[in-house]
């Protein structure tokens, strides 16, 4: 019994390990919205990080964010701060939390959640219209919210 | 939530004076001739705004040039088109809509009070659906599409009839469960982005969402005609186009979802002159 109890488990942790990424529906935001552990295991890439930032059918975050690093790409927003500087303001826990749902960090932020596939009111098939066809997935995949956070916290105001 | 307001608050002072200083705090006026109410006091049901802006005070300088006299207008080509289909017979009891009504100056005054409900069915109603109710029943005609390029002509004819009048959609009495309907609508963060109306329209109006310059959404303006479509844009279209940009499955226009939320943005801008046809970008 205790025996087989521990295999278990160690193989239980062994898949986490492994499997490479935590699903939205598993995700553990600390009191204040953080995410403590890597939704991947793998360090982002931050050359893609900023790629998401601006690219519209991405994360399409300078719609509401302006990012000085960002200022080939037209058309930055003011719905939401201005984003130079966050790697100062914020850890990297607390910006994965941000990304990944930033209503767990201000509640009620007009702020979208980029890692959440449930809990919506009447989503559609991304920007159709229509009702979704297949399972919703999160706008951001796990690795792509890594890849995120760490261009994020290359934004530092010396 | 205290933050929020006092960062609305400030978007609502700093923004558009600054912004828009000059002409934009300024009311429009239209063919030197017809002012419009186009900036005053919010109706006393508007909890979160204290000053109601027409769109028009968020666009360029070159499309707020376009709406300002008659002839710049490219509405008003599809105005004309439906002065000829008011006159034109159509339908199997071989009818125009001159033979009953005299002249579409008969309609002054109805767009300021539409959405309003019909006392006979109880439903509420919203200019296509008496338009296609003479088309259907007294006519004998095809209904025409809510966007098409017929009704939105008719019904931005009909509003001209209006234009310069406050919009007063009531809002008690029969229209009470539809407007609340409404005003539960505009509150819901719809979608994959879990956006509300107010959460553009009212937490942001004045800032800039990428490219687009956020106004209080009203539609006194309706139908406008959208230089990037270059066509009549339908009231229930834009609601459409919104939601949809919220990664949301939309409602369908003439749906009685989106009559409840014209009735309830209608009521927002109780008080701004009716503008039709604007221009938008
Ligand atoms: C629809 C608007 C919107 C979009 C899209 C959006 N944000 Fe935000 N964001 C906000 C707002 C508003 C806040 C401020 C939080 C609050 O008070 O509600 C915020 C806050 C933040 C903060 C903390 C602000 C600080 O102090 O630096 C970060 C970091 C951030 N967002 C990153 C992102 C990233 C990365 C994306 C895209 C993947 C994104 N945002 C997309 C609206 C948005
Ligand atoms: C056979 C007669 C007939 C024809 C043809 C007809 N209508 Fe009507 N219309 C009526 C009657 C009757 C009413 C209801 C009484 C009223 O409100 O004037 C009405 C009502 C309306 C109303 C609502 C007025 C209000 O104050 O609520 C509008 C708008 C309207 N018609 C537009 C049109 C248009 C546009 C056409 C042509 C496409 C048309 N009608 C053709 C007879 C007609
Ligand atoms: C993600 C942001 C967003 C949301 C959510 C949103 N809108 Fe809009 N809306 C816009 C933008 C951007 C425009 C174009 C610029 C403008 O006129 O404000 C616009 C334009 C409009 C207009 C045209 C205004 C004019 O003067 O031409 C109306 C009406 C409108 N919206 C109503 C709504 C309603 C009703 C809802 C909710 C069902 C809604 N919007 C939700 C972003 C949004």
């Amino acid at each position: 019994m205790q025996l087989r109890l521990l295999t278990l488990v160690c193989v239980t942790t062994g898949v986490a390990a492994f499997a490479a990424e935590t699903d939205p529906k598993d995700v553990t935001y600390d009191d204040y919205g953080a995410i403590e552990v890597s939704l991947t295991g793998v360090t982002g890439d931050a050359a893609n990080g900023a790629l998401i930032v601006g690219d519209k059918s991405k994360g399409n975050c300078v719609a509401c964010h302006a990012v000085s690093n960002l200022a080939d790409i037209p058309f930055h927003g003011e719905v939401g701060p201005m984003l130079d500087g966050a790697g100062d303001r914020w850890t990297e826990a607390e910006l994965r939390g941000l990304v990944a749902n930033a209503k767990m960090t201000f509640e009620g932020t007009v702020m979208p959640a980029f890692y959440k596939d449930d809990g919506y009111i009447r989503p559609g098939d991304a920007y159709t219209g229509k009702a979704p066809t297949a399972p919703l997935t999160s706008i951001l995949t796990a690795q792509e919210i890594e890849d995120v956070v760490v261009f994020l916290a290359t934004l530092k105001e010396e | 939530m205290n933050t929020k307001a006092i960062t609305a608050i400030a978007a609502i002072l700093v923004f558009p004076v600054a912004a828009m200083a000059g002409p934009d705090e300024e009311n429009l006026v239209i063919n030197d001739e017809l002012e419009m109410t186009s900036v005053t006091e919010a109706p006393a049901h508007l909890e979160n705004l204290d000053t109601i802006y027409s769109g028009w005070h968020f666009r360029t300088d070159e499309t707020q040039a376009l709406q300002i006299d008659d002839f710049d207008n490219p509405a008003m080509i599809f105005v004309d088109q439906a002065v000829d289909l008011f006159e034109t017979v159509d339908g199997a009891a071989g009818e125009s809509c001159a033979s009953c009504h005299d002249g579409v100056e008969s309609f002054k005054g109805l767009q300021a009070s539409m959405p309003k409900v019909d006392a006979e069915s109880g439903k509420l109603v919203v200019m296509e659906d008496l338009i296609n109710k003479c088309r259907t029943d007294r006519m004998e005609a095809d209904a025409w599409k809510w966007s098409g390029g017929d009704m939105q002509g008719m019904v931005a004819l009909i509003g001209l009839q209006s234009r310069g009048l406050p919009m007063n959609v009531a809002i008690d009495g029969d229209a009470a469960p539809f407007w609340e309907q409404g005003k539960e609508m505009y509150y819901t963060r719809y979608g994959q982005l879990e956006l509300s109306c107010a959460n553009c329209h009212e937490e942001n109006w004045g800032n800039m969402i990428r490219a687009d310059h956020l106004s209080q959404g009203m539609i006194n303006g309706f139908p406008t005609y959208r230089l990037k479509q270059a066509k009549l844009i339908s009231r229930h279209n834009r609601f459409r186009g919104c939601i949809r940009d919220t990664r949301a499955e939309t409602f369908a226009e003439g749906s009685d979802e989106f009559r409840a939320l014209e009735l309830y943005v209608a009521s927002r801008g109780n008080g701004l002159s009716v503008e039709t046809p604007a221009v938008r970008q």
